[in-house]
């Protein structure tokens, strides 16, 4: 797990409204090796779902990226779009949240995973009919050469979902990434498509960024963590660490968010972090989570610039990591 | 499918057409006058024959009852209007004159309205789409009589290059003129649909899917987009084709096409009620008919709605 897939510096991820510019990611850095996995959580419009356009060229058309994206040393953010198809859905593919919208309704399954077969591999229709329905078989649908010929709409939302990534993975990409995956679908489909792309990335070796808002998927099948706000890194470390000791007043604040089953006290009533995130249009000078922040004091109206510590762990807080660790999360929620 | 046609022709046409032939039958005797008002001179007897002769003399509902037991026939009555000749055998003269027409003008404002609509979508909003909002706006706006005349003026009075009116079997030059100005609102009309609902369809999360596994614009347009960004102009196409081919009373009149337009304005300005009926009639059951067609061709297309 040495060797660097991808290279996120400094990515900024603008949109011109007609309000102003939002800016939807701002600053964002990562590595992700081969084979690795990277959880990506925050709450909605923390900038998750956009870097996962930005990275596949899919923004919308008055989106702006900027910084770089190596892509085994290749920057995709200067690639031309006949350059980016050689990669997207060959090389680098992702996964919807919603399976119920992201098949064509007008195509048969069979022709929307074929397609991909022939355009990148240049296969006959009869070896894409073969290879698609080995696929088929491999993310465990039940009679896949049936289901070839079958509509979108004719497939439950878990099978949906489950041909949605059999078609990220006809080309085995080295780079798979997962947008909410999991959350359209029922728990115990949840468990079951999460243990499918736990042993694809045994299988294949696919590096996976699974962007989601729940901390329990990225205890299962993370390696390390990007948890974020407002287009901001706030906090990155392993998976463990994190857990641990989370050294963010914001991971604090999520994890205490989870729903725990022997909640003792007030169990009648979920934990929350107060408050809503902030207007992308309007940031506030300093950290954008100090408003919401039971730990803030006068520093927190400056910039909170990220800082690495021990070792490979980032945070970006003016509080000290032995501050946080003191804080009990009951003072978190207020 | 039987039973889809089956359902279709007893359940929902043939009520429908009952009803239309039924409001229409009363309603356009209860426009003044009546078709011989205008005979001048003419002695109460002979008067009295041409009632007879027609029916007019009885009670309005055994006209009405007489009149159905002659449709059952296949029989649309005599022309009030045109002597010794019966509806049948004139609209049976006049409908493919405006048939041609119209299916010429359909086919026209297909092939441009989708393929500017098209064009419009992909380049929203750059100057390519505001040009072609902004004339098919004209195109919506602009009367058929206006545009007629001033076609005429230019191409056949000024340039010279064709008849300014006449039919002479339908030969290219006469119909220019015609189904320019036919398919003008059906253009815009079009475009204007394909447009809207290629842009909605082009935004849609499946075309993403579809961007996501890396397969250029031009196949995702045909394989993917085309078909669901057609839909709406299908149902829109269904009763626009039955307006198109059933004759324009402004292009006819104006160009002196001996089409189904002309006979519709003659039928209702003479009271001649059989005409005005049978054709109202034959507009109203091509319209069933074709929203019928609509109907099984979004089944084609639309995979969710197939017809079993």
């Amino acid at each position: 797990m040495t060797s660097t897939l991808l290279q996120v510096e400094s990515l900024n991820v603008r949109f011109a409204t007609p309000e102003g510019e939002v800016a939807a990611v701002s600053d964002l850095s990562f590595t992700l090796a081969a084979g690795e996995s990277l959880g990506m959580v925050g709450e909605s419009g923390s900038g998750k779902s956009q870097t996962a356009f930005a990275l596949m060229g899919l923004l919308a058309k008055n989106g702006r990226a900027s910084g770089a994206v190596r892509y085994c040393g290749v920057n995709l953010l200067s690639l031309t779009e006949a350059q980016l198809n050689e990669r997207r859905g060959a090389e680098i593919a992702m996964i919807y949240q919603d399976p119920m919208t992201s098949l064509n309704p007008y195509l048969k399954v069979g022709d929307q995973l074929t397609e991909v077969l022939r355009f990148h591999k240049g296969l006959d229709r009869k070896a894409a009919f073969a290879e698609s329905v080995r696929l088929l078989d491999a993310v465990k649908i039940a009679e896949s050469t049936k289901r070839m010929g079958m509509y979108p709409h004719e497939l439950s939302g878990g099978m949906r979902q489950r041909v949605v990534i059999a078609m990220a993975l006809l080309c085995r990409p080295k780079l798979l990434i997962a947008d909410e995956p999991t959350t359209a679908l029922d728990v115990t489909v949840q468990a079951q498509i999460l243990k499918l792309l736990a042993d694809l990335r045994r299988d294949f070796q696919t590096a996976i960024i699974m962007i989601t808002h729940d901390l329990g998927v990225v205890a299962g099948v993370c390696d390390k963590v990007l948890v974020m706000y407002a287009g901001r890194v706030m906090e990155q470390a392993l998976v463990d660490d994190l857990f641990g000791s989370p050294s963010h007043p914001y991971t604090k604040g999520l994890l205490h968010a989870v729903p725990q089953m022997h909640h003792q006290h007030g169990a009648d009533r979920l934990a929350t972090i107060p408050g809503n995130p902030p207007n992308l249009l309007a940031l506030p000078p300093g950290c954008p989570f100090a408003p919401r922040c039971v730990e803030r004091f006068e520093a927190c109206l400056k910039p909170a610039p990220l800082q690495t510590f021990d070792g490979a762990r980032q945070r970006a807080c003016h509080r000290s990591v032995a501050e946080i660790a003191k804080a009990g999360a009951s003072e978190v929620i207020a | 499918m039987l039973k889809f046609i089956f359902r279709r022709v007893f359940l929902e046409a043939l009520p429908t057409l009952l009803v239309l032939i039924t409001v229409t039958f009363f309603l356009i005797r209860l426009a003044p006058g009546g078709p011989f008002s205008s005979e001048a001179n003419v002695p109460p007897e002979v008067m009295a024959a041409i009632a007879a002769k027609y029916r007019l003399d009885q009670p309005v509902w055994q006209q009405y009852l007489g009149y159905l037991a002659d449709l059952a026939r296949g029989d649309f009555g005599p022309s009030f209007k045109y002597k010794d000749f019966s509806v049948n055998d004139l609209v049976y003269a006049a409908a493919p004159v405006s048939f041609r027409l119209g299916i010429m003008a359909f086919i026209v404002a297909m092939l441009i309205g989708i393929s500017a609509g098209i064009t419009a979508a992909l380049k929203q909003n750059t100057w390519v789409d505001y040009a072609v909002m902004g004339v098919s706006m004209v195109g919506v706006v602009l009367p058929n009589f206006v545009l007629a005349p001033v076609l005429a003026l230019v191409f056949a009075i000024w340039l010279k290059w064709l008849p300014a009116g006449g039919w002479e079997g339908g030969a290219l030059a006469y119909v220019v003129l015609p189904v320019a100005v036919l398919c003008k609102h059906y253009i815009s009309v079009i475009a204007r649909i394909t447009r809207g609902s290629m842009i909605e369809v082009l935004s849609s999360p499946f075309i993403r899917t579809a961007r996501a596994k890396g397969l250029p614009m031009g196949y995702i347009l045909r394989r993917h987009a085309m078909k669901p960004a057609l839909l709406p102009v299908i149902s829109y196409l269904g009763p626009a084709f039955v307006g198109i081919i059933t004759g324009s009373v402004v292009v006819e009149t104006f160009f002196g096409i001996p089409g189904i337009g002309q006979l519709f304005v003659n039928g209702a300005l003479n009271r001649d009620y059989p005409m005005v009926l049978g054709l109202t009639i034959l507009v109203g059951a091509l319209t069933i008919f074709f929203n019928a067609v609509v109907d099984i061709l979004y089944g084609f297309i639309d995979p969710r709605i197939r017809i079993h």
